[in-house]
């Protein structure tokens, strides 16, 4: 996304140009019917990726008495989510923080202000701009959902979430979309990978530490109620990706189309490699494991998706399968953290293994679309780097704070009657199957 | 009268119910349980975690029948029910002291 807008940043100062061939859409500030168009289904997609399909994904993997609470988890959170970025989030993340825009945005944007149905964000409205990045502010707090399933206390889940936003994604996306430091530093991120599953698979980590884990882990913890259910989430998560990282590049474009194809491939890639391992490993290739899988080469994709080929989604990939799939293990069964949904496993390490591997699969030399220029591989590779541990470190302790006084409010953890008979019941006064 | 009640594996419950109408035997009760005796449970794996399952799906029979059927209601049962590896179940028989047809009122032998 950084480069889309240096790229028409430049053609902005060239007025000469514009003299020429006036009708050429070169223009920055030019209302473009399909880029607006494409962005306004991105934005759909984006919201289809929250609500049903990661809401799905997670639902299924949960036992059966605590179903539902996953799905309230996951809407309650869009909605509040809605509503933060409304207020200050859009602001904070893509406002003037006057002297200090290195770190932070203004409240210049707060509710919208100044902006009308013809403000203009590059070619696209900036209401459909506002929507499309509020749809990744939706999505990225519906991932940690993954820590704490089965026992968390659901005014937490609402306070940490909101709270969360305001203090990891908002700053996050400054620095790294928003005109920040780590933009300054040119850091390489498409679509989100430090952005969303950085944050999100650090944040699940430590929270998921912190609330302890689920009665029984790590033996007697009962297994995914709905494989099925999981499988359909997935789908849709596929589907949606394609507005998540075609939709990153603002236009409907060849840079999109780019885009779309290597997220593919990678999500194929990655679910093949992840039953190929579990074939051998266990003796069965399992569908939880194939569309997990899945998930983890669309995670890694994600930051490179605007500067790689094919065939760099195909190691992307084929990383993703093996890498995400080893620490899931290395997490559950060595440190014994209970990310119950794997959201670090997956999402976190994901993110950072594709943020780093871009800094080798934009060369040419794998069909990459080339680094910046001046950039070399070592300078990237160090600036990349940078970006993760920055935001991990950022992520793990606000995340500390946040949870620390969540938990003083509003208790972390229901009682364990109520974890033993399901949250469905003891929080939300419902059943999931009424058999 | 007594009640025979047989837990047996799931995939034998139409062979059963077959057998059970060829020795005359008019009615019964099935039901869905989970159970387990020698033969264990087996393990799942999701994402590279082993979960232990230990209960397994059975069937639970139940018939009331006079008394001088319950031998070869037995037999049938254990014929149709066997598959001769472990974990084809269990037959009980317990005493049941009265029965009512309950839209005639007929009661005794009559209501079975």
């Amino acid at each position: 996304m950084t480069i889309a807008r240096t790229l028409r940043g430049v053609a902005a100062l060239l007025p000469a140009v514009l003299l020429f061939w006036p009708a050429s859409g070169m223009a920055a500030d030019e209302l473009s019917g399909g880029d607006t168009a494409w962005i306004l289904t991105s934005t759909a997609l984006v919201l289809f990726m929250t609500l049903p399909g990661l809401a799905l994904f997670y639902a299924g993997l949960v036992r059966s008495s605590s179903v539902l609470s996953v799905l309230m988890h996951c809407f309650a959170i869009c909605c509040v989510a809605s509503i933060v970025w409304l207020a200050v989030g859009y602001s904070l993340a893509f406002g003037d923080g006057g002297g200090a825009n290195a770190y932070i945005g203004g409240l210049d944007k707060a509710f919208l202000a100044g902006i009308g149905p013809d403000t203009l964000s590059g070619t696209i409205p900036e209401t459909v701009f506002f929507a499309f990045q509020m749809t990744f502010a939706i999505i990225t707090p519906a991932l940690i959902v993954g820590a704490y399933p089965e026992r968390v206390t659901f005014p937490a889940v609402i306070f940490f979430s909101a709270v969360w936003l305001i203090i990891v994604y908002a700053p996050v996306t400054h620095w790294v979309w928003g005109g920040g430091w780590l933009a300054e530093m040119g850091v390489m991120d498409f679509a989100g990978g430090i952005v969303v599953h950085v944050t999100a698979g650090i944040s699940a980590l430590v929270f998921a530490k912190m609330l302890g884990g689920r009665r029984g882990f790590p033996d007697q913890v009962r297994p995914p109620h709905s494989p099925g259910m999981t499988m359909t989430g997935a789908a849709m998560l596929w589907v949606g990706w394609f507005g998540f990282n075609a939709g990153s590049a603002l236009a409907a474009d060849g840079n999109a189309g780019m885009a779309m194809v290597v997220t593919h491939i990678s999500a194929a890639a990655a679910s093949l490699t992840w039953a190929a391992v579990e074939w051998i490993k266990f003796g069965k290739p399992s569908l939880i494991g194939i569309v997990t899988g899945t998930i983890a080469g669309l995670a890694t994709i994600t930051p490179a998706s605007g500067f790689v080929g094919p065939v760099g989604a195909l190691i992307i990939g084929v990383a993703a399968g093996i890498v995400c799939q080893w620490m899931t293990t290395w997490i559950k069964q060595k440190i014994k953290i209970d990310d119950s949904l794997d959201v670090f496993a997956v999402h976190g390490v994901g993110g950072a293994l594709g943020t780093i591997l871009v800094s080798f699969l934009a060369l040419s030399t794998f069909q990459g679309l080339g680094l910046a220029e001046g950039m070399t591989v070592g300078k990237q590779l160090g600036v990349q780097v940078i970006g993760v541990l920055a935001v991990a470190l950022w992520s793990a302790i606000a995340t500390f704070v946040i949870v620390k006084i969540a938990s003083g409010m509003f208790g972390l953890r229901v009682p364990e009657e109520d974890e033993i008979e399901g949250l469905d019941i003891t929080s939300h006064g419902e059943r999931g199957y009424d058999l | 009268m007594k009640m025979v009640m047989a837990v047996v594996k799931p995939h034998k419950l139409d062979q059963v119910r077959e057998a059970l109408t060829g020795v005359g035997v008019e009615g019964m009760t099935a039901t869905e349980v989970k159970g387990y005796g020698r033969q264990k449970g087996h393990t799942e794996i999701y994402r590279g975690a082993e979960y232990t399952v230990n209960f397994l799906p059975k069937v639970r029979i139940e018939v009331v029948v006079a008394d001088s059927l319950i031998d070869q209601t037995v037999e049938a049962i254990q014929e149709a029910a066997k598959t001769g590896k472990i974990g084809d179940g269990k037959i009980f028989v317990y005493d049941v002291t009265s029965a009512v047809r309950i839209r005639t009122g007929e009661t005794g032998d009559e209501a079975l």
